[in-house]
């Protein structure tokens, strides 16, 4: 059997504006992921349980509030405290641009800004996650 | 992808034996993955296997499973008794993803190292679907949960072949979802252990309880039954209970989003847990889950051999000639097992 | 009275008919048009050209009437916009009191003529700043109040008695309305002077954007208490604003907006009832805030029909005799959604035209997006840009300078009778399932609003929508746009006050009146005493929120896709 391809949608913090993450839940279903929706006002450690139990691949995070900063590196934490450091995380939301950096920095690989066609997450994902070639 | 040790029999099931829930994790996906490290770990685990009482909670989408599983699973802590959860959920057809969505309302137990939830996609492949619940429950029995749920969305056959891996089958119905009883028109009424009637609170509740009720009074076709209406391998029959210890499905009356009725619920599951040892049903049910899997098992392995004998071309061949009605589908297997055993004659 | 007799009708008829099969066939032989299907920014098809025969049964003195009289299509005044321009309402708020409060300042020294609140995410959640689930969302997205301190702090210099506020807040509205209450009185106002909104609108959290905290049933009595609060003692205060906004910028239509939004406006009229109040003592008192979207016809025809259902229902169902039960009043909002961080000037553009649209509606008042919204907490450069956009609306366009203009527009009816009708439809589905709250706790609103927005960005995806910027005309140009700086030391500042704030009160006293509170949420008197209660006593947000969460529970919503 082929093996699917598992990401975990969550949306960390207060915020409740979910319209992004369903959309992006729903394409990646459509793409043939297997997408894992934790819902809204999930916290850091909420979120990196999930990802463990569920072992998926991709941990996509959405944030519209601001909070990102605070938000972003404790998942991050949490999820290399339990050995989960191979997995990709991303970012989609409401992002300044000088935050991108700081994100790059601590392993976040995509951000995705308003606007973002979903096409180009998916293609993100499958590049992201090709196996190297050694 | 994973740490180096995780990616070894040895090193899993040595994870899995000091309680690491990452070398868990990473079972479960090469079991559903159905990698090459699948049939070994299963080998190397069915021994720790056996001791999970295994709780099927299966309704018609709406009713509340999620929550109530949720609540349950809740109890069990409280009682400091370890759950593991596999929450199940349709694959797209057209596009072969899922959407897994019931971990949204399992909420209360996050943070619980005494619990345990994995989402699983039906990944639509023929009978392999029961076969890989089977399996997980397996693995997680192995990892030495105590109770084991699973839910799955009742509707149809793969469904009750799910359930049919519990020993405990719980129906959930609620009311005001259109039809009085859901499980009569999803066929699974008759796999019922019990019923819980959710969303208690809502208007027609109580003529939920009563049409179930006096279905039971009618008389359901009883759990044996249908069991056997597949083509099983030759069991054993049943252990010989006199009518008046005969198991009746209770009845329970739930609200799940307020934990109410919650504790009946799982006193009514326990009662039956114990009912299974007494009664000498659960020996039944053992050697019917046994002869079950054993059925898919070698199914899908006969299938395999015949596919890789004869060749994808060949039976597409045959498919197009029975989709084009020019030969029937009974006249076809006839003709591939002949090819098959001509093949494997001559070879 | 319709427009046209079936003569005329028929005479127009057959000129269509002939048209279509001479000239418009050549010039359709020759180029066939841009694309197969035109839609509107809700997925509506729109044909090529309306003639009076799609408004055949239009009846002037039915369907329209004259402005300020019944139905009000045409607008609530009689003069509208000629008399008095729409209230320039700009949502602001960010950090600590103390900056906001300055921006405040600012706002009313440009011409801004109303105040509107924006809360940080803590306290539109009830939790005071240093509560463990406020991580990292102190200002984000608004000002920070956990207490009355914060509200006097908020409101200092500024006379609360004259002004009119708006404050966007729901599941704490009360709360956060007492704490405005006792700070007004303390600057010597007495309440029946105040003037402003509470948004106060739990319905459309549970739809679409998910700040709910309690289950729906204690939820409604906090708002019902509220409306009846209002009622007996702030005849001037409107208590609950009926939102669309928020369901639209979930994804949903604008027929959506506009049918959920009135369901959930009848669901309160009839909790209201329910209570024993008068319909016209109360009626009176509520107000709307609808999205301005893209689609300027579209959005016209919303608004136009949103006044038409309402006035109809309020007095046709409800049997309201006051007329100014009948109005419906609204705030609209440019949509926030609809903002690219891509070229994001283009969304000065873009906010115009939405501008346009709520105003063309016949909106009473306006907050204007600011163009760096989908980067970021707007810059104040930024604010100002989308203030003159409506300035110029105002005093350039001649927009203001007659009323409902688009009236008679074969177009424009044809669409606000659509919309109508499509609503109807809703009204219909809704009452089906038993009415609104049932509808949210099976997820049909959740449903209906994921299955659109999930269609508008497939069609976004799949270029049958074009957006500037995002999916044609796109280039790689560098964001030059200043971004607002948050005030480092302020989260310092105003944890140092909250910790003062709960050494300095009387301790005894608080927990005397959350006791108090407590009990009260446990029977079924007006909770808005013993909040104003416990407030007085400089009782925190999260205390009494605590109290409800308590008493009343935790909501955890269905999840729909």
């Amino acid at each position: 059997m082929k093996r699917k391809i598992r990401v975990l949608v969550a949306k960390p913090g207060l915020d409740g504006h979910d319209r992004g993450a369903k959309v992006v839940a729903r394409s990646l279903r459509d793409a043939g992921f297997e997408v894992i929706y934790t819902g809204i006002r999930q916290t850091p450690a909420m979120i990196a349980e999930a990802a463990l139990q569920e072992d998926v691949d991709v941990v996509g995070l959405s944030v519209l509030s601001g909070a990102h900063m605070a938000l972003v590196p404790k998942v991050k934490e949490a999820l290399v405290a339990q050995g989960m450091d191979d997995v990709l995380v991303l970012v989609g939301g409401i992002i300044p641009n000088e935050d991108v950096p700081a994100l790059n920095a601590i392993g976040v690989k995509g951000i995705f800004g308003p606007g973002t066609a979903t096409q180009e997450i998916v293609d993100f994902i499958h590049k992201e996650l090709a196996e190297p070639a050694a | 992808m994973a740490p180096a040790q995780y990616n070894t029999v040895a090193g899993l099931v040595a994870g899995l034996e000091s309680g690491n829930r990452r070398a868990l994790a990473r079972i479960i996906s090469h079991i559903e993955n159905n990698s090459e490290l699948a049939q070994p770990l299963l080998a190397a685990l069915y021994p720790r296997a056996g001791q999970a009482h295994i709780i099927g909670i299966t309704g018609a989408p709406g009713t509340g499973k999620s929550t109530l599983v949720n609540a349950l699973a809740g109890l069990y802590r409280q009682q400091d008794i370890s759950v593991g959860i596999i929450a199940v959920d349709p694959t797209s057809p057209f596009s072969g993803g899922a959407l897994l969505g019931d971990r949204v309302r399992m909420r209360d137990l996050a943070g619980d190292a005494g619990v345990f939830i994995r989402s699983m996609a039906t990944r639509g492949s023929l009978g392999g679907l029961a076969q890989a619940t089977a399996d997980v429950i397996m693995v997680l029995d192995a990892a030495g949960f105590q109770r084991i749920i699973i839910e799955t969305v009742g509707v149809g056959q793969s469904e009750v072949e799910i359930a049919s891996t519990a020993y405990t089958t719980v129906v959930v119905e609620a009311p005001g979802l259109g039809d009085e009883v859901q499980a009569i028109k999803a066929g699974v009424l008759e796999i019922a252990d019990i019923f819980a009637v959710n969303k208690a609170d809502r208007e027609g509740a109580d003529r939920t309880a009563m049409a179930l009720q006096m279905m039971l009074h009618l008389g359901a076709p009883d759990r044996q039954q249908t069991m056997h209406h597949g083509r099983m391998l030759p069991v054993s029959l049943p252990p010989d209970i006199a009518p008046d210890r005969q198991w009746t499905p209770p009845i329970f009356k739930t609200i799940a989003t307020q934990k109410q009725g919650i504790e009946a619920l799982l006193a009514g599951i326990e009662d039956h847990n114990r009912y299974l040892a007494e009664s000498g049903t659960r020996q039944w049910r053992q050697y019917l889950r046994a002869a079950t899997e054993l059925r898919m098992i070698l199914r899908d392995a006969l299938l395999e051999r015949v596919l890789q004998q004869l060749g994808e071309e060949a039976i597409s061949e045959t498919v197009q000639a029975v989709a084009q009605r020019r030969l029937d589908p009974y006249s076809a297997v006839r003709q591939l097992l002949e090819a098959y055993h001509h093949r494997i004659n001559t070879a | 009275m319709t427009l046209f007799n079936e003569e005329q009708l028929n005479q127009i008829r057959n000129q269509l008919e002939h048209w279509e099969t001479t000239t418009l066939k050549k010039t359709l032989d020759r180029r066939s048009e841009r694309r197969p299907q035109f839609i509107t920014t809700s997925s509506v098809p729109v044909r090529r050209l309306y003639t009076p025969l799609d408004i055949a049964d239009f009846d002037y003195q039915r369907d329209l009437g004259m402005p300020g009289e019944y139905p009000f299509t045409r607008g609530v005044h009689s003069t509208m916009y000629r008399g008095r321009l729409w209230t320039m309402r700009m949502f602001a708020g960010f950090g600590t009191a103390e900056e906001t409060n300055q921006r405040y300042q600012y706002l009313l020294s440009q011409g801004n003529m109303g105040l509107s609140v924006a809360f940080d995410m803590p306290t539109l959640y009830g939790y005071d700043t240093d509560a463990p689930e406020a991580l990292g969302e102190f200002g984000k997205c608004g000002v920070a109040v956990s207490s009355l301190a914060d509200m006097e702090v908020l409101f200092d210099g500024i006379p609360m008695g004259e002004v009119s506020t708006s404050m966007t807040i729901n599941s704490p509205a009360a709360i956060l309305w007492a704490m405005y209450i006792v700070a007004a009185e303390k600057q010597g106002y007495h309440r029946s002077q105040l003037r402003g909104t509470i948004q106060n609108d739990i319905l459309k959290e549970y739809i679409a954007q998910k700040e709910f905290l309690f289950p729906p049933a204690p939820s409604m009595r906090l708002v019902t208490d509220t409306i009846e609060f209002g009622t007996r003692e702030m005849p001037l205060w409107n208590t609950v604003s009926i939102s669309g906004y928020h369901i639209r910028e979930a994804g949903a239509t604008a027929v959506q907006e506009l049918a959920f939004t009135l369901a959930d406006g009848f669901a309160y009229v009839e909790a209201a009832l329910e209570r024993g109040l008068d319909i016209d003592e109360f009626a009176p008192r509520l107000s709307f805030f609808f999205n301005a979207h893209n689609d300027l016809f579209e959005e016209i025809a919303k608004f136009r029909a949103a006044r038409r259902i309402w006035a109809r229902a309020m007095r046709e169902k409800y049997g309201a005799q006051n007329p100014r039960s009948w109005l419906l009043r609204t705030h609209a909002q440019t949509a926030g959604v609809s903002l690219t961080s891509r070229q994001p000037e283009n969304n000065i553009v873009r906010v115009a035209i939405q501008a346009l649209a709520a105003i063309l509606g016949g909106t009473q008042s306006l907050h204007t997006n600011s163009m760096d919204e989908a980067l970021a907490l707007p810059s104040e450069k930024a604010v100002t840009i989308a203030l003159r956009t409506q300035q110029i609306l105002a005093h350039e366009s001649g927009v203001a300078n007659t009323i409902d203009p688009l009236a008679g527009s074969y177009y424009v009816e044809q669409l606000t009778n659509q919309m109508e009708d499509a609503a109807n439809d809703y009204f219909h589905r809704i009452e089906s399932q038993g009415g609104v709250i049932p509808a949210i706790e099976s997820g049909f609103f959740q449903r209906e609003i994921a299955d659109a927005a999930y269609q508008y960005q497939m069609e976004i995806d799949t270029r049958q929508r074009i957006v500037v910027g995002v999916n044609d005309y796109v280039a790689d140009e560098p964001i030059e746009i200043p971004l607002l700086q948050m005030d480092p030391a302020g989260y310092d500042r105003q944890i140092a006050r909250l910790q003062r704030v709960r050494a300095e009160r009387d301790n005894s006293a608080v927990q005397k009146a959350l006791a108090e509170l407590a009990d009260c949420a446990r029977g079924d008197e007006n909770l808005m005493p013993p909040i104003i209660a416990a407030v007085e006593h400089y009782a925190t947000l999260g205390e009494i929120t605590d109290v409800f969460r308590r008493v009343f529970g935790e909501y955890h919503e269905p999840v729909h896709f």
